[in-house]
């Protein structure tokens, strides 16, 4: 019997029922993440790539196929799945501090009230919001707003983090920052990461794999890359190396060749 | 370094040695001129500096229109209003013939260490009825918020619970509080409990209803949020369904207490006994049409600190919730 991966998601396919009869978002989905591999899924809008994060998360329940982590089945979210939203789903009520306070009391049992509290701030210094603590997610930029949500996600202590398009709806500065704090994340954590993207460069920069999926429906894995990068890294000795732009080279052929995105086919 | 441009090829000393005289070369610079220069600078406006005075300006600047208005208003009515033969009666009139009525409000009200008494019969102040009124909202809200809220929830998390009670509170909110009154006698045989029971059964469907939306609105990412935390049924209503649902809650609680307020003088003027309510009903039929001018100008302004009241207090929870 082979050895199951880390993360594996064996056979899924996501089928939505509609008036028209069931629509296939996903078929046959089959993927192996080992433990510390940072992937990213890219492909067109509407391809089902929040559906299959979705799926890990545990918020849509696939028709077909088992998510397995850790050896243990996926069916329902939880905290070992921390998902970093596009839209950062802070709850405007609480503070920066008490939005990474709520996700820290969830999981981090048996730990001291001053403990906890220490946690919160060790994560906030990690994405540099220790400043902005008792302010609310309103008085907040969009790009700091995502850093407390990649704070509150890495503060679960997760055993897959899950980014659905984390920075999709920041300027272009901004984005990268933010890319800037989730590489250096990522080489002192070395967490399991999966990141919806729809950013070439943003994929082959922070991702040790790019997973290429096909236009939907029924959308599968086109193509899987691994990039071959050293960590930690940098933006810009990364963008000067060859093993960086024949990743991109590779990845743009397939979005813009192979797997044209279907609303400018129609156009 | 190569230039394409032979100006700066062909004199790469007079670049270097000062931009003045290349300046004046191009084109003259006129200097501003002082007396421009001087006319820049404005007299200071004077300011008041005491923060007192600032903030007694503020507060006159708002106030201002409002207390215009007002005795613009009266100036107009008392001109329509003011020849002996006129139906109506004139501000002057009012003020003459109610003026017991204005100056006591009190009467037959009494604080002490025991707490508050009104009269129970009799001569009583205006004041006592509108507080014998309020008494009865504060129950008959106080329920129908409770009760309001309560449900509201339940239809706004089950579908099942929505589809079996809407249809039925869609109906009932459209009957007129009076309308109850008949029922609501024969089941309580008594004044004071049925009035209380027609003030709940008019504030509480804005207050289900509201509620109801403001839980099915809850935005998804806070649902997904509370997913993907793992949040119990416990945990997920007291930190993101009570304070999500808060602003709608109070939307249907100021307009419960609005409706409330009307349903109660309705009651009273039918019922009889103590009250706004009947205090006016008494006043019509002692043709004292001056006491129900100054009881409307009671009812008004009671109504409107109630309404900022429930608006305060929305605004307070939202805050710290």
């Amino acid at each position: 019997m082979k050895q199951r991966s880390y993360l594996a998601l064996e056979d899924i396919t996501v089928e939505f029922p509609t008036r028209g009869g069931s629509f296939c978002a996903l078929d046959t989905i089959n993927l192996s993440i080992e433990k510390g591999q940072f992937v990213a899924i890219i492909g067109h809008s509407g391809c089902g790539k929040s559906t299959l994060l979705n799926a890990v998360a545990g918020l849509v329940k696939p028709s077909k196929g088992v998510i397995f982590l850790d050896d243990g089945v996926v069916d329902a979210p939880g905290p070992d799945r921390a998902v970093v939203f596009q839209d950062h789903s802070l709850l405007p009520w609480l503070t920066v501090e008490e939005n990474v306070r709520l996700a820290v009391d969830k999981t981090a049992d048996g730990k001291s009230k001053a403990e906890r509290k220490e946690w919160v701030l060790h994560n906030l210094e990690l994405v540099q919001m220790v400043h902005a603590a008792t302010k609310r997610p309103g008085e907040l930029s969009g790009g700091m707003k995502q850093r407390v949500g990649i704070a509150r996600a890495i503060a679960m202590n997760p055993r897959v983090l899950l980014m659905d398009e984390p920075f999709g709806a920041l300027d272009a500065l901004t984005r990268a920052a933010l890319q800037d704090v989730v590489m250096d994340l990522q080489a002192r954590l070395n967490n399991t990461v999966l990141m919806i993207t729809h950013d070439v460069d943003e994929a082959v920069l922070l991702a040790d794999r790019v997973v290429m999926m096909t236009n939907g429906p029924a959308a599968r894995i086109g193509e899987d890359r691994a990039v071959n990068l050293a960590r930690p890294r940098n933006r810009i000795e990364a963008i000067d190396s060859a093993d960086y732009a024949e990743a991109r080279h590779a990845v743009i052929h397939f979005l813009h060749e192979r797997y044209r995105n279907p609303t400018v086919l129609a156009a | 370094m190569a230039s394409p441009t032979n100006n700066a090829a062909s004199e790469p000393s007079a670049s270097a040695g000062g931009s003045a005289p290349a300046a004046s070369q191009r084109g003259v610079i006129v200097p501003y001129p002082e007396t421009a220069i001087a006319r820049r600078f404005f007299p200071p406006i004077p300011q008041p500096t005491h923060p007192l005075m600032v903030k007694a300006r503020a507060v006159a600047a708002s106030a201002l229109p409002t207390l215009v208005m007002i005795v613009g208003l009266l100036l107009l009515w008392q001109m329509l209003c003011g020849s002996p033969e006129s139906n109506f009666p004139s501000p002057v009139k009012v003020w003459q013939e109610s003026h017991d009525v204005i100056v006591h409000p009190f009467k037959g009200v009494e604080v002490n260490a025991s707490g508050l008494h009104i009269q129970e019969s009799g001569d009583v102040g205006i004041a006592g009825h509108v507080l014998t009124s309020l008494g009865r909202v504060l129950i008959g809200y106080g329920i129908a918020a409770v009760v309001g809220i309560a449900l509201g929830i339940l239809i706004g998390q089950s579908v099942f619970a929505f589809r079996a009670l809407d249809p039925l509170f869609q109906v009932l909110r459209t009957v007129p509080p009076l309308a109850w009154l008949p029922l609501s006698l024969a089941v309580f045989q008594q004044a004071g409990p049925s009035a209380i029971f027609l003030i709940f059964i008019t504030a509480i469907w804005p207050v289900i209803l509201n509620t109801a939306v403001g839980v099915q609105t809850i935005p998804v990412a806070y649902r997904n949020v509370a997913k993907v935390l793992a949040l119990n049924p416990y945990e997920y209503f007291t930190r993101i369904m009570l304070p999500a649902t808060v602003p709608h809650m109070f939307t249907g609680l100021r307009i419960g207490v609005g409706m409330s307020w009307l349903a109660i003088v309705a009651a009273e003027m039918v019922q009889g006994g103590t009250g706004v309510g009947f205090f006016i009903w008494d006043s019509y039929n002692s043709s004292l049409l001056t006491d129900t001018i100054v009881a409307l100008v009671w009812i008004g302004m009671v109504g409107f600190t109630l309404d900022r009241i429930v608006a305060l207090a929305g605004r307070l929870i939202a805050r710290t919730a």
